[in-house]
């Protein structure tokens, strides 16, 4: 067995995982949520097995790397993040319901990876570039951000759905199952502090990176701009949380907000900005 | 200036609104800088937008943005922003924390959100041992104070987390100190371009320099010492990618080799604070040749361009170069062309920097060719980028402090009854309330066990 058969079984666990989330959501089974938070965590599993074979074969190829260095490699390390996680979420705070709103995140990660045309799945061997033991300790600290924010943005949604709702006043059974509108605002301000925690990280490992191998550690390559328009982004939420009291509907939009710019971040400009980090494009 | 009007222009400075409008304002202007591509000649903009966007766009500078007066003065702001509104909140913070638990009145207690209130059939000397009992299990140590109605005790911790936040700003003014540090800006100020630059060099392999060309700017800048290149080398993977570009290079100084070194991407070489990066390199279409004859010390070597013959008279050899292979720029094969004027010439292909056995009537010749490079290098000199890493550790240690510590109080009133005491038990953290409250009732129950 290879590390992309591994990958595809993982593909198929989230994506079941997603829909019993959704399944859960929609009938309240608990039977349901159950299932689906075994399959997400099985497909983790499998995952982190998948990841550590991919990493072996390509010492057996002789380009050994750490898997992160294409957009296939990210997208799937994307969608590991994002489960894990919420999986640490949905023990912490025992809302399993939330699933229904971020499993789709990954497992759409996971499978445009596997089958969209403009990316390609082949172990390649590391460009001069990227040889450097920086790569992993930025990668890493960029997707725990990136996953964080994808669950914060999810959150975010749970919100304004829930919100609308109750405002409709037709309480709607349905909706009845999600959290307190209070539980789902707290949830989501610390996924955003846990993950401004963990972009910081990542910007400045991307600056010191960037020092060692051209010479400057801020060029403003498009890359390193909408990272920072990101930080400022999530800065501008903590502070009008912290020091004007903003909560609920306003936060919740600031957090499909921010992860729009992480989106853009990470996709948006390999896809449709040209710059210095070329090699993470298709 | 009328103090009213002072004080009115030094709380705009420390208003939260502006900060919340610059963090706005600099996101939303840097995206500008990631759609219109930055730093190009100007007829690129007249090209792709036209004359009059073009001249737009110049007058905003928006060609070089992230340096241009608006910008730069958004930051600027952003900066001024950051320290009024520290210094103002700092003074607060520390009243704060001057403030003594013990003052605080009894009565007020039972209005905390956080409070319960439990009876003990103890006398007040035994009861006050045990409560000071439990808050030594946390590691606090309690101060007491006699009051008329009873007795208080008091103690906190992490008073001084609430410094965090201020860290973390603290930090953003030291990065942005350093990248001032740094910038070539403030070298043209000083009126010393040597005290922070960047610039290139492109040195031809067994050539020295010791100047650079700044960028941007293009000024000659001076190094005190010489840079030689001995060889730059090109390896590739088995599928045709570039696995390293290497340049071997030596550091003179006053006349002396001191230091011979590989620079790599991702590695390169410091000397007297100048940094020596790898960035480009430039094939020349020209070759080095080593050519000797087997059993004999005759050897020659030079440098030949193709389809020029090359003579070594005292072997009585010619040769020369009639055909080549490449990727790019970069030569992979050499057709050559041998003779020693005996017999048919040897015509054959040969591996670029690989050596070729050639048998003669006259003899073995062993040839080697190879192309010539220059290596293009990045020369920085940046002595502001220690406070920027400064300043990145102290975000990350301030953003630690600011999010997951907490400042956290706990007080205990303990008043006699008839037959034992009534203890009110009180607290509250600025922080991770939620566990806060566990700690606290889990703490509560082990003493009503």
């Amino acid at each position: 067995m290879d590390s992309s058969q591994l990958f595809g079984v993982t593909m198929i666990a989230y994506i079941v995982a997603a829909a019993f989330y959704i399944g859960l959501f929609l009938f309240k089974n608990e039977r349901v949520g159950v299932f689906g938070m075994a399959l997400a965590m099985a497909g983790v599993g499998i995952q982190t097995a998948a990841t550590g074979l991919r990493w072996y074969e390509s010492y057996q190829m002789g380009a050994g790397h750490a898997p992160l260095t294409n957009m296939y490699e990210s997208l799937v390390f994307f969608a590991w993040c994002t489960t894990i996680i919420y999986l640490v979420l949905e023990f912490r705070f025992k809302t399993r319901v939330m699933g229904a709103f971020v499993m789709p995140c990954a497992a759409v990660a996971m499978a445009y990876a596997s089958f969209s045309d403009r990316i390609d799945d082949q172990i390649s061997p590391l460009i001069p570039a990227l040889q450097s033991n920086w790569l992993i300790a930025h990668v890493v600290t960029c997707f725990i951000g990136y996953g964080a924010f994808a669950v914060a943005g999810g959150l975010g949604v749970m919100y304004l759905l829930k919100q609308s709702a109750s405002n409709a006043n037709d309480r709607q059974p349905l909706l009845n199952a999600l959290p307190e509108l209070k539980v789902i605002d707290d949830q989501t301000h610390k996924t955003i502090v846990f993950g401004f925690m963990w972009l910081s990280a990542g910007i400045i490992t991307g600056a010191v990176w960037a020092n060692e191998a051209w010479g400057t550690y801020w060029s403003w390559d498009p890359k390193e701009t909408w990272s920072i328009i990101t930080w400022f982004l999530y800065a501008l939420t903590l502070h009008a949380r912290f020091t004007r009291g903003w909560r609920g509907r306003r936060i919740a939009w600031l957090a499909i907000l921010g992860f729009l710019a992480v989106f853009f971040t990470y996709f948006g400009v390999n896809f449709f900005l040209s710059g210095l980090h070329s090699y993470g494009s298709v | 200036m009328t103090q009213q009007k002072k004080n009115s222009i030094l709380s705009l400075f420390a208003s939260v609104q502006l900060a919340l409008s610059l963090l706005f304002l600099l996101a939303a202007t840097s995206i500008i800088g990631t759609l219109i591509p930055q730093n190009n000649p100007p007829d690129f903009y007249i090209e792709r937008y036209g004359f009059k966007t073009a001249q737009l766009l110049r007058i905003l500078d928006i060609p070089d943005m992230y340096n241009s007066w608006w910008f730069l003065g958004l930051l600027s702001l952003f900066a001024l922003n950051l320290t009024v509104c520290s210094l103002e909140r700092i003074p607060q913070v520390i009243r704060t924390l001057r403030r003594d638990g013990l003052t605080v009145p009894p009565a007020q207690l039972a209005k905390f959100p956080l409070h319960r209130e439990l009876r003990l059939a103890h006398a007040m000397e035994a009861a006050t041992t045990r409560v000071e009992a439990l808050f030594t299990t946390l590691g606090w140590r309690a101060r007491t104070a006699n009051l008329e109605q009873g007795r208080l005790l008091f103690a906190e911790r992490g008073g001084w987390t609430r410094f965090g936040v201020y860290v973390v700003h603290c930090s953003i003014l030291i990065i942005l100190a350093g990248a001032l540090v740094g910038s070539s800006t403030v070298a043209r100020i000083i009126g010393n371009p040597k005290f922070a630059f960047k610039g290139s060099i492109m040195l031809p392999e067994g050539e020295s320099t010791n100047h650079l060309i700044a960028f941007k700017s293009g000024e000659h800048i001076d190094l005190d010492f010489h840079l030689r290149c001995d060889a730059f080398a090109i390896e590739y993977y088995p599928n045709g990618m570039p696995k390293t570009y290497r340049s071997k290079v030596t550091v003179i100084d006053k006349g002396q080799p001191v230091h011979s070194a590989d620079i790599e991407v991702n590695q390169p070489l410091t000397y007297k604070g100048v940094t020596f990066y790898q960035s480009s390199y430039q094939p020349y279409q020209n070759y080095q040749v080593s050519l000797k004859k087997q059993g004999s010390t005759a050897a020659t070597s030079a440098i030949v361009a193709t389809a020029k013959q090359t003579d070594w008279p005292e072997a009585g050899v010619s040769y020369g170069i009639i055909n080549r292979e490449s990727q790019g720029e970069a030569t992979r094969r050499l057709k050559i062309w041998f003779t020693d004027n005996q017999g048919e010439p040897s015509v054959f292909w040969v591996n670029n920097n690989q050596e070729a056995i050639i048998e003669r009537p006259s003899g073995t010749y062993l040839l080697t060719l190879r192309q010539l490079y220059a290596t293009g290098l990045q020369a920085t000199k940046d002595p502001g980028v220690w406070l920027v890493y400064l300043g990145c550790l102290l975000m990350l240690v301030g953003l630690y402090i600011a999010f997951f510590l907490s400042h956290r109080k706990l007080y205990a009133f303990i008043q006699p009854d008839a037959d034992g005491c009534r203890i009110l038990f009180a607290g509250e953290a600025n922080k991770n309330k939620v566990g806060f409250e566990d700690k606290f009732s889990e703490l509560i129950n082990t003493l009503e066990k």
